[in-house]
C-alpha cells in the first residue's frame, strides 16, 4: 500500500503518526461436534452437560478429527481466496490452567491447513482496500473458569473445551479503527455466507486479538502490543484509538513501548497490562503424537470448492452491475446474506432501485427501531415486492408507500395482508382524476385569495397550495398533477 | 485334576483343557486366584479382583457349556495397572492418580474379555511405565520369582511390566497384558524367563492405556510360550476408529503363523549390537541363538544398523519430551489427587509435587527443558532426526533378511536397589529394545537360558511392520531348541 495516502494519521505533539494493525480472529467453526470428540457444541447448555472423556482429558483418552471441521476450515479458506494445505501439522500448545483439562492445547503451528489469502474490505466512504490473510488454522477452544459462583473457590465448564476454532491472522495492513472494524465486519460476513462461523461475537463465537503499534510515516514497524479477546466490533474501535494514544503518549514523553499482552476493560475504554514479554509463557509447541499429519486430496478441496456459495464481493458486484444499484447500497444489501436475499426476492421482476431505496430506507429503520433481524421481518419481500408495484405504476403516491409499509409492519407476517388489500380496504388510490384534483385545487384558491395575491407575486408561495391541496386530499392526490394545475391557475410559468 | 496342576498349564494348555470339558474356568481360576493370594509377598499383584474373576469364570463356563466362547474363554489373566478397567480402580502406579477409577474399559482389555479372558487383578508395574526395575511404583518393587542361586536377595523383574512379567513367571496368570515404550515388555519378560511381545505401533489400540509416550507406547503380551503370545496377541490387535495412530490392517490368525520352516529365511545379525562391556554370557547367548537358527535352517546374513549408538540418547529426549505434556492432565483439577494450596499455582505444585514420584518428575524436567524455546532445535528436533535415521537403517537392514536377532538385555536381572540412584545405568537395560520403539517395529524376547547363577536370559528377535507371523515363527524355533522349562523355586508362599 501506498504510505503516503494513508489519511488517518493520528496528531501527537510531535507530529502526525500512523496506526498499525493487524488482527487474530478466532472464530468458532459452525459444526454440530468438536474438533476432536464427538460431544455437541449447542450454546447456552448447563454447565458441564457438553464434555465427553477426551474433552475432560481422562487418562487415556486419545483425539479424533473431526472431518466436518477440517471442511469447514477449508471452505473458509476458499473464501479468503487463500492457499490450501493438503497437508498439515497439528501441534501441541502447552501450559498449565483449570480450564484447559489436557494441559495443552491442540493447534497448529508451523504447518496450518490454510496459507495466504486475502480480504477486500469496504470503508465507508465507499473505497475498498486489500487487507492480507497471513494463514488460518484449526485448535481447540478451552473451557470456561467462573469465578463469582463461591467465595473461596472457582468452577470450570468445560462446555467450550475441545470446540474446533479457527484463527484466522491477518497482515498488518490495516491503518486505522475504521479499518480494523471494517475488516471484520467483513470477514464476519464471508463466515456467515459460507456458514462456517455464526459470526455471533456477544456469545463469544467470533472474538479478535488486536496487534496495535504506531510509527512516523516511512519509519520501521514500532514495537506492538496485542489486546486479547475483544469481542465487539465497537470496543476493536475503542481499543485502537485508546491503545494507539497511549503509545503515541509514551514515546513523545521519551518512553519506549514495552512488548505486551494487554486487556482491554470497556467500562473505562482503556487498556491495560496482562503479561509482559518476559512473563510470556514458553508454550513448548510439538507435534501432537496422538495425531496423524491432516492431509487430503484436491479432490476434497474442488469439491468444496465447487459447492461455494456466491460471496459478498461478486454478489456486490452482480447488485451493481444487474440491478443499477449505486456501490454504496450494493454494500450495504450485501453486507449480511439474509439482506441480499431479502433484497434480490423483493427486486426480482420490478424497479429494483425502488425495491433497494426501500429495504435500506423504511426497512432497516422499522426492524433497527423494532429490535428485528431481517430473518424475522414482519414485511415479507412479496409484499414489499407488490408494494414497490404499487409506487411504480402510480396507484399510491410515495407518501400513501410510507403510511402502506407501516401499517404492514404493524400487522406482521402473519396476517400480513398485501398492501393492494390494505391500499383497497382504505381507499388509499392515489387520485389521478384531473376533474377531482381540479375541484379541490379551486376550492383552495377560493378559500385563500389573498395568499392567491401575495403567490402571484412570490411564486415559491405556490409550494403552500399544493400542500394544502394534498391535505384536503388526503395525500391521495397525484402530486404532480397538483403542482402542475397550482401553478397554472396562479399563472406562474415552470 | 488338582488345583495346583492347573497353574502349571500354559495358556494354550489351558484353553484345550477347558474346550475338552477336563475342568471349568470356575475351577482354573480359582487355582490362580489360590496362587495370586499365595503370592503376595512378590507384589505383583496390586489389585486383586477375585470376585469379579469368578463371575467372570461362571459365565465363561456357561458358554463353554454349549460349545460357545471366545479364543480365550475362560482363560484367567492379570492387566497392567496402566490399562484402564471400567469400574476397576487404575492408578498407573502413581499416586497422582489415588483411587481413580475410570468409567470405561480401554480397547485392548475390552478385546480381551470380548474374547472371554477372565480378570484376576491389576498389575504392579513402574510409576506411568518409567522405568526398567519396576522399582518407581508407588506400591513399591516386585519381587522377580528367580533368584540368584548363591544369594538370599531379592532381584527385580524388569520394568516397567514387572507385575506382569513376574506374576506370569510365578503362575499366577496364565497370561498379562503389557505395555512397551522403550523395552517394558521385552525386559521384564527376559528378567523372568517369559515370552515379551511387543507388536508392530499400532497394531494394538493405545485408547484407554495411560499414556506415557504416545509414539512409542504399543500394548501386548507377556506370556510363558510363543504359541500363547500368538494365541493372546490375536485377541488384543485390531484396528481402533478412536486411535487414529492405530492401523487398519486385518488381524492375521497368528496361532496359524507357528510351526514354520525356517529354510529359506534369512536372519540378520546387527554387528552395532554388540557394544562395549557387553559380557561374555550374552555374547555367548547370542552365538548359541545364531547356532540354532542356522541348525533349524534359517540363512545368517551379518547386517549393519550404523545408528544404533545414538539412539538411547534419542529415545531419552523424545519419550520424555511427549510425557512431560501427556502428564500435564494429572493436575488436581478433575481426579485423582489434590492438595490444596494458598492459590492455583501452589495447589499445582502441590499435587504434582507431592503425586509424582522421583523417576517421573525427572524425566518431567528433562521432557520440558528438551522442548523449550531455545533447546528444541538442538535437542527435540535433532533426536526426530535420529529417529529417522534409525528407522531407514533398519529399512535397509531388512532388503537383506527377514528378522534379526539380538540379545534382549544386556545384563540378567539385577538386585533391588543396585541401579535405582544411578539413573544412566538403568537407562542402559533398554539400549537393546528402544531401537525397535523408535522405528515402530515388532519386536519379541524369547527365554533362550540361565546364565552362571542360574538366571533366565532372553534373545531378542526384531520384525518388519507387521511381520509379527514371520517374528513368532522363528521365536518359536527359538523356544524349541532352547527347551526351556525351568521354573524358579517357588520361595515366596
Amino acid at each position: 500500500m501506498n504510505e503516503a495516502t494513508n489519511d488517518n494519521l493520528i496528531s501527537g505533539a510531535t507530529g502526525d503518526w500512523e496506526v498499525v494493525l493487524g488482527l487474530e480472529v478466532h472464530a468458532q467453526v459452525l459444526s454440530e461436534a468438536k474438533l476432536f470428540s464427538g460431544a455437541a457444541t449447542e450454546y447456552g447448555a448447563e454447565p458441564n452437560t457438553q464434555v465427553s472423556l477426551v474433552d475432560a482429558a481422562m487418562p487415556g483418552m486419545l483425539p479424533v478429527i473431526n472431518w466436518k471441521c477440517v471442511e469447514q476450515a477449508v471452505r473458509t479458506g476458499l473464501g479468503l481466496k487463500a492457499q490450501i494445505n493438503n497437508y498439515s501439522v497439528f501441534d501441541r500448545k502447552n501450559y498449565f490452567y483449570p480450564d484447559l483439562p489436557q494441559g495443552y492445547q491442540i493447534s497448529q503451528f508451523l504447518q496450518p491447513v490454510v496459507g495466504e489469502g486475502e480480504i477486500i474490505i469496504d470503508l465507508d466512504d465507499g473505497s475498498t482496500k486489500i487487507v492480507g490473510i497471513e494463514r488460518l488454522h484449526l485448535e481447540q477452544d478451552a473451557g470456561k473458569s467462573v469465578h463469582d459462583q463461591h467465595p473461596d473457590l472457582s468452577f470450570v465448564d468445560l462446555n467450550r473445551s475441545g470446540v474446533a476454532l479457527m484463527e484466522i491472522v491477518s497482515r498488518p495492513d490495516m491503518r486505522s479503527s475504521a479499518e480494523a472494524q471494517a475488516y471484520v465486519k467483513k470477514l464476519r460476513a464471508i463466515l456467515r455466507y459460507l456458514g462456517t462461523c455464526d459470526g455471533n461475537m456477544e456469545q463469544g463465537s467470533m472474538r479478535a486479538d488486536v496487534n496495535v503499534s504506531v510509527r512516523k510515516q516511512g519509519d520501521p514497524l514500532g514495537t506492538r502490543c496485542e489486546i486479547k479477546n475483544v469481542n465487539s466490533i465497537r470496543f476493536i474501535g475503542q481499543a485502537i484509538e485508546h491503545e494507539a494514544r497511549r503509545q503515541i503518549a509514551i514515546i513523545e514523553d521519551g518512553g519506549s513501548i514495552a512488548q505486551e499482552t494487554r486487556l482491554f476493560d470497556p467500562k473505562n475504554g482503556e487498556t491495560r497490562s496482562m503479561r509482559s514479554k518476559e512473563e510470556a509463557h514458553d508454550y513448548r509447541y510439538f507435534p501432537d503424537p496422538d495425531l496423524l499429519p491432516l492431509t487430503f486430496s484436491q479432490d476434497f478441496v474442488d469439491e468444496i470448492a465447487a459447492s461455494l456459495p456466491e460471496l459478498p464481493d461478486t454478489k456486490k458486484a452482480r447488485f451493481i452491475s444487474d440491478y443499477g444499484l449505486s456501490a454504496y447500497d450494493a454494500g450495504i444489501l450485501v453486507a449480511e446474506a439474509e439482506s441480499a436475499a431479502y433484497f434480490e426476492e423483493a427486486a426480482t421482476g420490478r424497479d429494483a432501485k425502488t425495491v433497494a431505496n426501500m429495504v435500506i430506507g423504511s426497512l432497516f429503520a422499522g426492524l433497527n427501531k423494532a429490535g428485528l433481524n431481517i430473518i424475522n421481518s414482519p414485511v415479507t419481500p412479496e409484499n414489499l415486492g407488490v408494494l414497490v408495484d404499487l409506487l411504480s405504476d402510480d396507484t399510491i403516491s410515495s407518501r400513501i408507500a410510507k403510511d402502506v409499509f407501516e401499517m404492514m409492519f404493524e400487522d406482521g407476517p402473519d396476517q400480513g395482508k398485501s398492501p393492494s388489500v390494505i391500499v383497497e380496504e382504505k381507499s388509499l388510490k392515489q387520485v389521478t382524476d384531473t376533474g377531482a384534483i381540479e375541484a379541490a385545487v379551486d376550492e383552495v384558491l377560493s378559500a385563500n385569495p389573498e395568499k392567491v395575491a401575495q403567490a402571484k407575486e412570490k411564486p415559491k408561495m405556490a409550494g403552500w397550495f399544493v400542500g394544502q391541496v394534498m391535505q384536503s386530499t388526503g395525500g391521495k392526490a397525484n402530486p404532480q398533477s397538483v403542482n402542475k394545475l397550482v401553478l397554472q391557475k396562479l399563472g406562474i410559468e415552470e | 485334576m488338582r488345583a495346583s496342576k492347573l497353574t502349571d498349564l500354559s495358556l494354550a494348555e489351558a484353553r484345550d483343557g477347558l474346550l475338552q470339558k477336563d475342568f471349568t474356568s470356575e475351577e482354573l481360576t480359582q487355582a490362580h486366584i489360590s496362587a495370586m493370594e499365595a503370592g503376595r509377598k512378590l507384589n505383583a499383584v496390586i489389585l486383586e479382583t477375585p470376585e469379579k474373576a469368578i463371575d467372570m469364570a461362571k459365565a465363561c463356563d456357561a458358554k463353554l457349556s454349549y460349545g460357545g466362547g471366545g479364543a480365550l474363554e475362560g482363560l484367567p489373566i492379570g492387566v497392567k495397572d496402566l490399562f484402564c478397567t471400567k469400574g476397576v480402580r487404575t492408578t498407573a502406579c502413581s499416586k497422582i492418580l489415588g483411587d481413580f477409577t475410570p468409567p470405561y474399559e480401554s480397547t485392548v482389555t475390552q478385546n480381551l474379555w470380548d474374547a472371554g479372558a477372565v480378570h484376576l487383578g491389576k498389575l504392579n508395574n513402574d510409576e506411568f511405565a518409567m522405568g526398567s526395575s519396576n522399582e518407581t511404583s508407588c506400591f513399591g518393587p516386585v519381587n522377580n520369582p528367580w533368584r540368584n542361586k548363591a544369594k538370599e536377595t531379592n532381584l527385580v523383574p524388569g520394568g516397567s511390566s514387572g507385575g506382569s512379567s513376574a506374576s506370569v513367571a510365578a503362575h499366577i496368570g496364565v497370561a498379562a497384558t503389557a505395555t512397551d515404550t522403550g523395552g517394558s515388555i521385552r525386559q521384564p519378560a527376559a528378567f523372568t524367563g517369559t515370552v515379551g511381545l511387543k507388536p508392530t505401533y499400532g497394531r494394538c489400540s493405545r485408547w484407554g492405556i495411560v499414556a506415557f509416550a504416545s509414539s512409542l507406547d504399543q500394548a501386548g503380551p507377556i506370556t510363558r510360550t510363543v504359541r500363547d503370545s500368538a494365541i493372546m496377541l490375536g485377541a488384543m490387535a485390531g484396528h481402533d476408529a478412536k486411535d487414529t495412530t492405530s492401523i487398519d490392517t486385518p488381524v492375521p490368525d497368528y496361532e496359524a503363523a507357528l510351526g514354520v520352516n525356517l529354510n529359506g529365511k534369512k536372519v540378520g545379525i546387527p554387528k552395532e549390537y554388540r557394544i562395549d562391556g557387553m559380557s561374555d554370557e550374552i555374547e555367548k547367548l547370542w552365538q548359541q541363538g545364531i547356532y540354532w537358527l542356522k541348525d533349524a535352517g534359517a540363512e545368517i546374513v551379518d547386517v549393519s544398523l550404523p545408528h544404533t549408538k545414538y539412539a538411547l540418547p534419542a529415545y531419552y529426549i523424545i519419550a520424555p519430551a511427549e510425557a512431560s505434556s501427556n502428564l500435564a492432565r494429572y493436575d488436581g483439577v478433575r481426579y485423582g489427587t489434590r492438595h490444596e494450596g494458598d492459590n492455583l499455582l501452589e495447589m499445582y505444585e502441590k499435587t504434582r509435587g507431592a503425586g509424582f514420584g522421583a523417576e517421573v518428575r525427572r524425566r518431567i524436567m528433562i521432557g520440558t527443558y528438551v522442548l523449550s524455546a531455545g533447546y528444541y532445535d538442538a535437542y527435540y528436533l535433532k533426536a526426530l532426526k535420529v529417529r529417522r535415521l534409525i528407522s531407514d537403517d533398519f529399512k535397509q537392514a531388512f532388503e537383506k533378511c527377514d528378522v534379526l536377532l539380538t540379545p534382549a538385555t544386556p545384563s540378567s536381572a539385577f538386585t533391588i536397589g543396585e541401579n535405582l540412584h544411578d539413573p544412566l545405568a538403568m537407562y542402559m537395560n533398554d539400549v537393546f529394545t528402544v531401537t525397535v520403539n523408535l522405528a515402530g517395529l515388532p519386536g519379541i524376547s524369547v527365554p533362550a537360558g540361565l546364565n552362571m547363577q542360574g538366571l533366565p536370559l532372553g534373545l531378542q528377535l526384531i520384525g518388519q511392520p507387521f511381520g509379527e507371523e514371520a517374528l513368532l515363527g522363528i521365536a518359536e524355533k527359538i523356544e524349541q531348541a532352547a527347551e526351556f522349562d525351568a521354573r524358579p523355586e517357588v520361595w515366596w508362599n
